[in-house]
C-alpha cells in the first residue's frame, strides 16, 4: 500500500467499553485531519462475549475496513489475547491487561494491569478503557493526546468528561511509568510503512 | 464538537438515518433488530423533536402496515430491520407493491437463513429483496457501499419510493451498516427532495390508478378530501377489486412500465478503471471495499483489471455490463452469498466472458487478498 495505514486493534470482552474506546480514538484521528475508518465485531451477548474494534488510519484514502497486518494491538482477555494476536506486524505494539491475560505469547508485550490498576485509583473498572487510550496514547503517538481529550469529552456521558479525563491521564502516566521501569517494549513513535 | 472541520465520525445505520431525515422521512415504525437497531435509536430521538413521529411496534408485521398507513396519509415513511424482520415484511411488502405505496425498507443484512448471525455481516437477501413477496412485481433495491453512500443512497431511495409510488429497499450489509468513517455531509438545503405528485382535479373526478404520461398515477392523501379505495386485490383505475383481463393486465404491467421508463434513472452504477480494463470485478456493499483495495494491488502489477460498482441491483443495471462485455475476457463476482448477483452476471454475460465467482459465507468479509488471488489465477 502507497499511503501510511496504521492498524490498530482492541480485543477483550463485551461490556469493557473497548468499540467506544475505538470510537472516541477514531474521532481524534478526524480532529488531527487523517482519514479513519472504524469497525467492530461482537457477540450477539450484550456482556461477556467476545468483542473487538478495530481503527484503521491513514493520510489517505482507506479501502479495506478492517485489519490484516496489525501496528497495535490491545487485549484485555485471555482469549483474546489467544485469538487475535497472530497477525501482529514485527516490531508493532502490544499492549496486554495483565488483570486478564495470565499468558502473554511474546516477551515484547508491554504488561500492565489496566483494569485493578484503574480499580486501585477510581474504586471502579469502569473506566479502564479510556485508561488503555491513555496507555496506547503515551506508547503510540498515532494521534494527539490534544485531539484524545477533545474526543473523550464529545463521547463519554454528560458530567463524566472530568473523570474520564482524569483517568485519561492516569492511563498516560501508567505507560510512562512501564516504559522507565523498562518493563515492556521500548517506546517509540510508530513509522510510517512506506 | 470540532468545529474547525466538516468532517464528522459517522456510522453506516447513523448515516442512513440522517438520510431519511434529509429527505424528508416524517414517520417510521419498526422494531429494533441487529445489525440495524441504531436506525430506530436514532430516529426515536430526531424524528419527535423534529415534528416527526416514531413508534415501536409490537413486530415488524405490524411496522410496515403502520410505515403503509402513514404514506397513504401523505407522509414519507420509512422503516428499518434485519433479515428476519424483512422475511415478516414480505406479505405487506407485496400490497404496497400492487397498492403502489411510496415507501422505504432499509435491511442491514447479518447472516442467515433464520436468526442466522445476528451481528455479523451477509449478503444473503439479494434475491429476496428481488422477489421475496408473492407474484410479479417490479422492485427498486439500492446498495450502499460506503458510510457516505448510506446516506446518499437513502436519500434516493426515498425519492424514488416518492417519484415511482413505489417500494424501495436499501440492502446495506452489516459492515457497512456498523462501519464508522469519516464523512462529509451536504447541509439540508443542497439535498435533491421529490415529492409524489398529487392530484389537482376535483375529487370527484379523481381516479386514483389512471396513470398519467409518466406511467405513475397521481397520490392523494387520506384526509385531504379525495374518497379512493386501496386493496391488495388486483384493481381498476378506479382502485376497486377487478376481474376483467384487460383491468387486470393494465394493473400488473403498469406496474413493470413505470419502472422501466425510469430504468436508466434506477440504475446507479460506479466504474473505477475500467478505460482499458480487460477483466473486471463486479461488487456491490461491503464487497467494494475489498475489490478496491485489491484493484490497487492487481494494478500495480500490471494487471489490467476495473472495478464495476453496483449500486442498484434491482432493476439489475445489465447496461453496466453490456456496455463493457466487449472489452473483458474474465469477471469476477465476490459476494458474501452463495453466488446470488453472480447469477445475474452470468444472464447477462451469455458467454462471451468468462465469470467466475468468490464467495463467503462465515460471518466474516473476503479479503482483498483472496480477490488478488483469484483474479491472478484467472488473468494467468
Amino acid at each position: 500500500m502507497s499511503q501510511t495505514r496504521i492498524e490498530i486493534r482492541l480485543a477483550g470482552s463485551g461490556g469493557q467499553g473497548l468499540i467506544t474506546a475505538g470510537i472516541i480514538l477514531a474521532e481524534a484521528a478526524i480532529f488531527d485531519n487523517k482519514n479513519v475508518v472504524q469497525s467492530q465485531s461482537y457477540g450477539p451477548e450484550a456482556r461477556g462475549g467476545a468483542s473487538r474494534a478495530e481503527i484503521i488510519i491513514a493520510d489517505g484514502p482507506i479501502f479495506f475496513p478492517k485489519a490484516t497486518w496489525v501496528d497495535i494491538f490491545l487485549a484485555m482477555s485471555q482469549k483474546a489475547c489467544d485469538q487475535y494476536s497472530f497477525d501482529i506486524k514485527t516490531g508493532g505494539v502490544f499492549i496486554v491487561d495483565t488483570t486478564y491475560v495470565r499468558q502473554i505469547p511474546t516477551s515484547s508485550a508491554m504488561a500492565i494491569p489496566i483494569t485493578s490498576a484503574t480499580r486501585d485509583k477510581f474504586g471502579t473498572e469502569l473506566f479502564s478503557n479510556i485508561v488503555a487510550l491513555g496507555i496506547i496514547c503515551e506508547t503510540c503517538g498515532v494521534v494527539s493526546a490534544k485531539a484524545l481529550r477533545a474526543a473523550i469529552s464529545n463521547r463519554v456521558p454528560d458530567g463524566t468528561e472530568k473523570i474520564n479525563l482524569q483517568a485519561f491521564n492516569f492511563g498516560q502516566g501508567l505507560a510512562k511509568e512501564t516504559i522507565k521501569n523498562n518493563n515492556g517494549v521500548e517506546a517509540e513513535v510508530i513509522e510510517a510503512d512506506t | 464538537m470540532n468545529k474547525k472541520s466538516s468532517y464528522q465520525l459517522m456510522q453506516g445505520n447513523e448515516a442512513a438515518a440522517e438520510g431519511a431525515l434529509a429527505a424528508g422521512v416524517s414517520f417510521f415504525a419498526g422494531y429494533p433488530i441487529t445489525p440495524s437497531t441504531e436506525i430506530a435509536e436514532i430516529l426515536a430521538d430526531r424524528l419527535p423533536a423534529n415534528g416527526g413521529k416514531f413508534i415501536q411496534m409490537e413486530d415488524e408485521i405490524g411496522s410496515i402496515a403502520a410505515i403503509i398507513g402513514a404514506s397513504i396519509g401523505g407522509c414519507k415513511a420509512l422503516t428499518a430491520t434485519s433479515g428476519p424482520g424483512f422475511s415478516l415484511m414480505q406479505e405487506n411488502l407485496g400490497f404496497a407493491c400492487l397498492a403502489e405505496i411510496p415507501l422505504v425498507i432499509v435491511n442491514v443484512m447479518r447472516g442467515g437463513p433464520s436468526t442466522g448471525m445476528p451481528t455479523s455481516p451477509s449478503q444473503g437477501d439479494v434475491m429476496q429483496a428481488r422477489w421475496g413477496t408473492h407474484g410479479d412485481h417490479p422492485i427498486i433495491v439500492l446498495t450502499p457501499s460506503s458510510v457516505e453512500e448510506a446516506f446518499h443512497y437513502t436519500v434516493k431511495a426515498v425519492n424514488f419510493a416518492e417519484k415511482y409510488r413505489n417500494p424501495v429497499i436499501v440492502l446495506m450489509d452489516e459492515v457497512i451498516g456498523h462501519m464508522r468513517a469519516r464523512v462529509s455531509l451536504p447541509p439540508e438545503s443542497m439535498v435533491e427532495r421529490v415529492n409524489r405528485v398529487q392530484p389537482n382535479m376535483p375529487p370527484e373526478w379523481y381516479l386514483p390508478y389512471e396513470r398519467s404520461a409518466t406511467g405513475v398515477a397521481p397520490m392523494a392523501s387520506f384526509g385531504d378530501g379525495y374518497r379512493y379505495h386501496v386493496t391488495g386485490l388486483v384493481h381498476d383505475a378506479k382502485g376497486f377489486p377487478t376481474a376483467n383481463p384487460n383491468e387486470s393486465r393494465d394493473n400488473i404491467r403498469g406496474l413493470f412500465t413505470k419502472i422501466e421508463r425510469g430504468f436508466r434513472e434506477l440504475c446507479i452504477v460506479d466504474y473505477e478503471q475500467m478505460d482499458d480494463a480487460e477483466h473486471a470485478i463486479v461488487a456491490y456493499g461491503c464487497m467494494v471495499l475489498s475489490a478496491r483495495s485489491a484493484l490497487e494491488q492487481l494494478r500495480s502489477s500490471g494487471r489490467k483489471v476495473g472495478l464495476i460498482k453496483l449500486g442498484t441491483l434491482w432493476p439489475f443495471p445489465r447496461f453496466a455490463l453490456e456496455h463493457y462485455l466487449p472489452q473483458l475476457k474474465t469477471i469476477l463476482v465476490p459476494e458474501l452469498n452463495m453466488g446470488q448477483i453472480y447469477r445475474e452476471v452470468l444472464r447477462v454475460n451469455a458467454g462471451k466472458a468468462v465469470i467466475e465467482k468468490l464467495n463467503r459465507v462465515n460471518g466474516t468479509i473476503i479479503t482483498p487478498n483472496e480477490i488478488v488471488k483469484t483474479v491472478k489465477g484467472m488473468t494467468r
